[in-house]
Formats: structure tokens, C-alpha cells, sequence
């Protein structure tokens, strides 16, 4: 803390500002700075030194209007309790400046981190502003009347909590453009949210961030059955983007538990994986064009290259996987961004054909080991119509029977297994793949050493959700049963369930198992991708279990060259622990980035970097 | 003097290939029926039948002999026949009929079961139907069936008990307002209801095992049915696409349209 002031005491005020027109050199040294911090920066968190660094960025941007200044004083009061719980500060925080390891690297903070301090909240005459653009029925604020804003507030699983006083419910991308104009002019940061079914608290304000909803953005703008190429509005909702293209015989690309909540905006702006990523592939790669409005209220529209006309936009067939895109490919750092570069506002995405025969099986494992050998026969024998290949261990399983998320498998047919593969497969024709499919169990039961003990198939499509429900449903039941703490972690197939068990003693070498702590540990994934869940379900969120798992998890992770974040994204809980799988030469490529798009770091502040 | 052996149960279920329940249907462009290039399954209410079976060989171990599934259907109507030996039926029946056939009336069906019954050399105790197909609805196969065979039957089961040595059934069927228990002599005649039971998913082993399960084929002609059907279809049409509302603002408005929609105070 002691370094953080007397560096900002050093600059005054003409330092404030010329920070901010400093070139490149300066961000990648506060990169390595802003890690040997640690978690602290942009937590929202209101210590003295803190506070003391934002009044004197205050003073510092004082030329840029000592109006906004003021105006965002009253706003910025600590709201206590914004989080949960604080994170501990970690003690490196207290080295020296002469222990950074590179001569170029300068002592100053972000211009980013400053201009947080110069961030104002939404005023009444901000309202009113907003009132020229939407209609009162799209302006919630308790600025000028009462609203219960905690669904916009707080995320999914209750685990982050935002102070926003306003929500805005824009149903055109000219509106989105508008606002976040005016945002831009004024300072106020934005909190672009869609379904807010978000695992990292990437979609809730960290603070008093405006609320900037998509969900009324609902439209859908077109779709080709022949290529099946589908233009929608980002909030428009995954489930209903399903049902539309399914009498065409197509289907999403992707598929998650949240399909009945989640907006194809936040799809896309998280990069969301699912439950389809084996079969389909990456938003990277299904995604054809995106409408982004950029923080400064301009609109990058790679949708279409018609103009628009009276009757409407027409939406040229050249975004196909046929054409590609010339120049350098934008959409692809908006595509998993959480929403830190712009505001995406229409999506064309390519969809897949509908398969013609969907079938799938629950098999039991006697034991871990065998799940990595088992989904090479699986692949080598199903090979075209494998379309998923789900893990979950035998506590995820007792768990979602026990909440009820799907009919489970009879006693005898789950005795002695360790852990489940759920095994699907899609393809055009029915017997051929339930030929491929017999023959697969058949060699699996009657093989030397077999590697499953039992399994079930599904009859009819009936049992086909119920079995998917058991694995789709693993997610709500660990939130039913208690507070979970969710690592999304990419790690070599083979250490899957060494990194679930180790957690789990290293837990208990904390004294922190038990039902009124730690109540269990489990991990359930996409084998295919190397993507695993692990959840510890724990009483009640508390620093000692955050501390115990913090950083130990990240370094496990980083220890076996894995991946942070394999499909949920950074959010607000992960910043601090990017480093973990991002050199910093990457972070600090995108902090310019970054810097590039949202020079006044008005788009989801706290977001992905710190 | 020896005690008579107590004749062990023989267990029939009945059960169709039909449009499965979770498919979107959509009348035909001829609107003589709705579009059967879909997703076909076996009748719920059957898959509950076959469940039952299994549950009370389950419970009464030895004195069940066996349970056969029967269908009667187009060729890949086997697949159901599949199904139901996966769950636990011994052996099938398959009396095929050919693709695209008009649909089935359930007076036919009744007769054909009646005379599949007698050609079981060691004779049927309990014959267990869906209650009703989910295609047709109609609902009366079984009662027919216990019409023309004269025998005892429990219809919309939603507990079945049976006393093998007394050659009894206690069954509880679903009324309005609850439930009734009738006390059934064998043999009997039993439809299922929901709430009977949920069934149980394939186990792998079992599906193994199924594939060498026999399926006996028989054609209408073995049998002596005419399955011509007896109803015509005039027309199939969809229910009028539902209107939205609308919000009003205020009473006044509300009142307004009231009164434009020809609704008004006596």
C-alpha cells in the first residue's frame, strides 16, 4: 500500500494527465507492476489507501472537468458489503519497488486504473438524458423511483453482488449506440448483461456501474435454411434460437445447462463451450459476423455490407464459412472479451443440420483410470456420430439423484463405479449408429479386462433427457446443496481426478472438511475438451475456504500447463489469477488492446484484466 | 394328497409404436392425419406396462414363467419389441403388418390379441395394456379385449398386487377424487395408469441379452384378421391459433374495449 502513495503523491496533477497520453512502454511495465500487486486493484474494495489513490486521480483529471469530479463524489461513497466477503490482501503487496525484476519498468500505475477513479456513477440528469433516448419502461433506476434491481445485481449463484442504481433495457442497436456515447462523454462505466447465468461474475457490476440489459433485445433477423446461416439479436435467448431453427432441421452450435436463460450475446462474449464443443466446435469458429457497438457509441457492423433501407437491413449471405474474412478478423476479440471491448448487439452464427438419430448411454467405471482409455475406443469406434463425451464423478452423481435432476440408474447398476461417462452420439441415420453403437458396448462388455462395469441406454427420447438431466443438472444440484466454489479448469485428461482428490486433502490438512465447511469436493467435465469442473460445495462462502483454495487450485492448475478457464471466462473472479495461464507478454497485449477500444475503461471495469 | 401345483403366471404385455410424445406434431398437408415422418417411440403407458411386468416377476421370483411382449406393426415396430426384452421380457411377438397401413382400430387389435392368447399353449394369466395409445387416445383396446375373452379387468391401475395362491389380483385404479380397489379373479385384464410406476432404463448386459431373445413373426393372414379399418377420417385441422391480449392502461380502457367486444352489463 505504502508504494501505491507515494507514487501518486509524486505525480500531481499534470502527472494525472500525462500518463494517459504516455505511449505504449509504460502499460507493459505497470502490467508486471499491477500482478505484483496481487488481487487488490479494482476489487471495489474501499481501504484507506484506496481511497486516498482515487482522490488524488481526482485531482489529477481535475482539467478534464471539475463538474464530473463532483458530480461522481457522492456516488463513489463506500457501499459496504459490495462483496461478499474480501478477499485477504496478499503480504507481497508490502515489497519494495526496487524488487520489481526489470529495469524498464516503471513505477505507475495504469492510466486505466486511474480513470477509475475518475468513473462517475449515474446522476438524475444522466436520466434524463437517457430519457430522451428509451422509454420509461426500458429506464429502472432508483434514482428516481423504486426497483428491486437485485436480479440485475446479483449474479446466478448469489455469490457476487453489484450496487447499481440503474438499469437500461435498450430494443435497438441505435439505442445502445446512444447510450454508450453518452456513457463515454461522461465517465460512467457499463456493465453489459445478458441472461446473467455467468459463473465468474463477469455480468454484475463490481460497484455502481450502470446496468446495460440486452434482454429486450429479442429479435430475430433472419435465417437461411439452406445455409443455415441464423442473424439474431445478442439477447435473444439460446432456447428460443433452438426452437426457431429446429423445424428446419438445424440446431445450435452450442448447448448449455443455462439454454432456457442464457442470451446468445453472453454466449459469444464469454466464448461459451458446452456441452457440444466436441462435436461442433468453438464460437471461434461457428460464429460468422458480429454488431458491435464500441464504447464510444460507434457501431461495427460486419453482418452485412447492404445499407440499410426503408423496409429493413438485408443481411448478404457472404458471411459462410466459404468466404473468409478479409483483412484482419475483428469479431475474434470480441468473441470471448465478457464484454470489455464493446457491446455486442447482432450475431450470425452458423448452424449445424439437426441430427437425424440422437441416442445416448450412461456407462459406470469401476475406476478414474479407465476414463482416458475409454474415450480412445469410444472415439476410434463411434468416430463421426460421437457428438459428446461427459465425466462426472460418483459425488456428482449422488448429488444430482439426490436433488432430483433426473431419473437415476438402479443400485445394481451403479455398485462399485467411481464415476459415470456419459457418451452421446448424433448422427444421420438411425441404425447405422445404433449399430456402431451396440457393437461398441458389446466389445466393451465382453472385453478380457472390461473398463466399464455396467452402463444404461436410453430407450426413448424420454430417457435420453433424463440421462443428460443427470449431467446437465449437476451444476443446479451443487448449488442446492450448498455455496459452491467453481473452478473451470483445463488440465491433461490424466490428472483429472489426482487434481479432485488432492483438493480434497489438501482441504483436509486445513481442518476445512465437514458439513458446516467444506461439505464436498467433486469434479464432472467434458472429457473431450480436457475441461474440468471442480466444485467444492461448502456451507457458506468464507475467506479461510477462499484462502485455501486460492491460490493453491490456480497453481496446480498452472503447474500441469493448464488452463484457468477453460470455458466460463475471467469474469470478475479470475483477473488476478489470468497470469496463471497468460504470459505477460499476452497481458500485456491486451491490456493495449484494451486501450485501444475503451480508452476511458468505461466497458465492464474489473473485468477479465485487472 | 399332493397340493395341486399352483399353475405359475404368464405375463402378456401388449404394446405399440407410436409417435413419441416429446415430438412437435404437425397436421398433414392432406389434413387426414398429422406428418408420421417423425420420432416414434413406445406408448408411454405401455413402457409402464412392461415395467409392471418386470416388477412383479421382481417380487414374486419363481412364479412368474414369463413375460412376452407383443406388437403389432410395421417392420421396424421390432425396435419396441427390443426395448421391452432390454427391460426384462423373456420372448416377442411381432405380427407384422406392412409399412404405411392405415392406422389401427382398436376392435382389431382386441382380436388379435384374443387369438395370440389362444395359440399360448401354456396359457395367459394377466394380460397388462397401456390404458390408452398417445397417438390415438382412445383408450378401449383393453376393455374390448376383456369383452371378447370374458375375462375380469382392472382398468387405470395405479397399484396392482396379485395373490398367486389365491389366483387373485388387488388392484387400485384412479377415479375422479381418488381411488378404487377391486379385487380381481384370474384371469385378468389390467391397464396402466402414470402413476403405476416409473420405468426403469435398459441396462447394457440386458440389451446384450435382448438381441438373443426370440421374436415370433405372424402376419394378419396366420391370424385371420382383417385389419381394414371400419371409421373414416373426414378432416384433421389444427386448433385456431391463439391471439394475444393486450395491456390496457387503465379501467377506462378497459371498460372501452369491454363494451367493443359486445360485452356489457345486463
Amino acid at each position: 500500500m505504502a508504494e501505491e502513495e507515494e507514487v501518486r503523491g509524486e505525480e500531481g496533477a499534470a502527472g494525472g494527465r500525462g500518463r494517459r497520453e504516455v505511449g505504449g512502454e509504460d502499460r507493459e511495465g505497470e502490467a508486471e507492476l499491477v500482478e505484483g500487486r496481487g488481487r487488490q486493484r479494482g476489487r471495489g474494495r474501499h481501504g484507506a489507501a484506496g481511497r486516498r489513490g482515487r482522490r488524488g486521480g481526482g485531482r489529477a483529471g481535475a482539467g478534464l472537468g471539475a463538474a464530473v469530479d463532483e458530480a461522481g463524489e457522492e456516488a463513489r461513497q463506500p457501499v459496504c458489503g459490495a462483496r461478499i466477503h474480501a478477499r485477504p490482501r496478499p503480504a507481497r503487496a508490502q515489497k519494495s519497488p526496487s524488487c520489481f525484476p526489470t529495469p524498464q519498468h516503471r513505477l505507475l500505475p495504469r492510466p486505466t486504473m486511474l480513470l477509475r477513479s475518475i468513473h462517475t456513477a449515474v446522476t438524475r440528469s444522466d436520466l434524463a438524458h437517457f430519457a430522451s433516448i428509451l422509454p420509461p419502461s426500458a429506464i429502472l433506476s432508483t434514482l428516481h423511483a423504486p426497483h428491486d434491481l437485485t436480479q440485475y445485481n446479483n449474479d446466478w449463484m448469489g455469490k457476487y453482488r453489484g450496487a447499481s442504481t440503474t438499469v437500461l433495457k435498450p430494443k435497438s442497436t441505435d439505442q445502445v449506440s446512444q447510450i454508450l456515447k453518452w456513457c463515454n462523454h461522461r465517465r460512467i462505466p457499463v456493465v453489459p448483461q445478458g441472461g446473467n447465468t455467468g459463473l465468474v461474475g463477469g455480468s454484475v457490476p463490481t460497484r455502481d456501474e450502470l446496468i446495460l440489459s440486452l434482454s429486450n433485445m429479442s429479435k430475430i433477423r433472419s435465417f437461411d435454411p439452406v445455409s443455415g446461416v441464423l442473424v439474431a439479436d445478442a439477447g435473444c435467448i439460446l432456447q428460443s434460437l433452438t426452437d426457431h431453427v429446429a423445424p428446419h432441421n438445424h440446431v445450435m452450435p452450442i448447448d448449455l445447462g443455462a439454454k432456457g436463460s442464457c442470451q446468445i450475446g453472453g454466449n459469444v462474449a464469454t466464448n461459451a463451450g458446452g456441452l457440444r464443443l466436441l462435436r461442433y466446435g468453438s464460437l471461434h469458429g461457428t460464429v460468422l459476423g458480429l454488431e458491435v457497438v464500441l464504447p464510444d457509441g460507434t457501431i461495427l457492423d460486419q453482418l452485412s455490407t447492404l445499407r440499410k433501407d426503408n423496409t429493413g437491413t438485408s443481411y448478404s449471405t457472404l458471411q459462410t464459412p466459404s468466404h473468409p474474412v478479409p483483412g484482419y478478423d475483428l469479431k475474434q476479440l470480441f468473441i470471448g472479451a465478457e464484454g470489455t471491448l464493446g457491446v455486442i448487439t447482432g450475431v450470425s452464427i452458423l448452424t449445424p443440420p439437426a441430427p437425424q438419430a440422437s441416442n445416448n448411454v450412461i456407462l459406470a467405471l469401476p475406476s478414474f483410470k479407465n476414463v482416458l482409455p475409454l474415450y480412445q475406443i469410444v472415439k476410434r469406434q463411434l468416430s463421426e456420430i460421437l457428438s459428446a463425451f461427459e465425466y462426472i464423478d460418483r459425488t456428482a452423481y449422488d448429488l444430482a439423484v439426490k436433488h432430483g435432476q433426473g431419473r437415476a440408474l438402479s443400485d445394481e447398476e451403479v455398485q462399485g463405479a467411481q464415476c459415470f461417462v456419459l457418451v452421446e452420439t448424433s448422427g444421420g441415420r438411425r441404425e447405422h449408429d445404433a449399430e456402431k453403437l451396440s457393437d461398441l458396448l458389446e466389445n466393451l462388455l465382453s472385453a478380457d479386462e472390461p473398463l466399464i462395469t455396467n452402463g444404461v441406454m436410453s430407450q426413448s427420447p424420454a430417457q435420453f433427457s433424463s440421462l443428460w438431466a443427470l449431467r446437465e443438472g449437476v451444476t443446479e444440484a451443487v448449488s442446492k446443496e450448498g455455496k459452491p466454489y467453481k473452478y473451470d479448469i483445463s488440465v491433461p485428461l490424466t490428472t483429472f481426478q489426482d487434481v479432485v482428490d488432492n483438493t480434497r486433502e489438501h482441504l483436509g490438512s486445513k481442518g476445512l472438511l465437514g458439513d458446516d465447511a467444506v461439505k464436498h469436493v467433486l469434479g464432472y467435465g467434458h472429457v473431450g475438451d480436457g475441461n474440468l469442473h471442480l466444485n467444492v460445495v461448502a456451507a457458506a462462502y468464507t475467506p479461510e475456504i477462499q484462502a485455501a483454495l486460492e491460490p493453491y487450485i490456480y497453481e496446480v492448475v498452472a503447474s500441469h500447463r493448464g488452463s484457468i478457464s477453460a470455458e466460463h471466462g475471467i469474469g470478475a473472479m479470475k483477473t488476478h489469477a489470468l497470469r496463471y495461464s497468460k504470459s505477460d507478454v499476452s497481458i500485456a497485449l491486451m491490456k493495449k488492446i484494451k486501450d485501444v477500444f475503451d480508452p476511458n475503461g468505461i466497458m465492464n471495469p474489473g473485468k477479465v484484466l485487472e | 394328497m399332493r397340493p395341486s401345483a399352483v399353475r405359475l403366471l404368464n405375463i402378456l404385455v401388449p404394446v405399440k409404436r407410436a409417435v413419441d410424445y416429446s415430438v412437435k406434431i404437425r397436421v398433414n398437408p392432406q389434413q387426414t392425419g398429422v406428418d408420421l415422418n417423425v420420432k416414434h417411440s413406445m406408448n408411454p403407458f405401455d413402457e409402464i406396462g412392461v415395467e409392471e411386468a418386470v416388477r412383479l416377476r421382481e417380487r414374486h421370483k419363481d412364479q412368474v414363467k414369463s413375460i412376452k411382449a407383443v406388437t403389432i406393426g410395421p417392420p421396424k415396430a421390432i425396435e419396441i419389441l427390443r426395448s421391452a426384452l432390454a427391460m426384462g421380457a423373456d420372448s416377442s411377438i411381432h405380427v407384422e403388418i406392412p409399412e404405411n397401413s392405415p392406422a389401427l382400430e382398436p376392435l382389431a387389435v382386441a382380436k388379435t390379441l384374443r387369438e395370440i392368447i389362444k395359440r399360448q399353449k401354456e396359457g395367459v394369466d394377466v394380460v397388462i395394456l397401456g390404458k390408452q395409445a398417445i397417438d390415438d387416445d382412445l383408450g378401449v383396446t383393453g376393455q374390448m379385449l376383456a369383452g371378447l375373452l370374458g375375462w375380469s379387468q382392472a382398468t387405470f391401475a395405479s397399484k396392482v398386487e396379485i395373490d398367486h395362491a389365491k389366483k387373485e389380483a388387488l388392484v387400485t385404479r384412479e377415479i375422479d377424487g381418488g381411488g378404487e380397489e377391486v379385487r380381481c379373479r384370474l384371469p385378468v385384464i389390467i391397464t396402466t395408469d402414470l402413476r403405476l410406476n416409473e420405468p426403469r432404463y435398459a441396462s447394457l448386459p440386458n440389451i446384450m441379452k435382448a438381441k438373443k431373445k426370440p421374436v415370433e413373426k405372424f402376419t394378419p393372414e396366420d391370424l385371420g384378421i382383417d385389419y381394414t379399418p371400419r371409421l373414416e377420417t373426414l378432416k384433421v385441422t389444427e386448433p385456431p391459433k391463439r391471439v394475444g391480449g393486450s395491456k390496457v392502461a387503465n379501467v377506462d380502457e378497459l371498460v372501452t374495449k369491454l363494451k367493443e367486444a359486445g360485452i356489457t352489463v345486463a
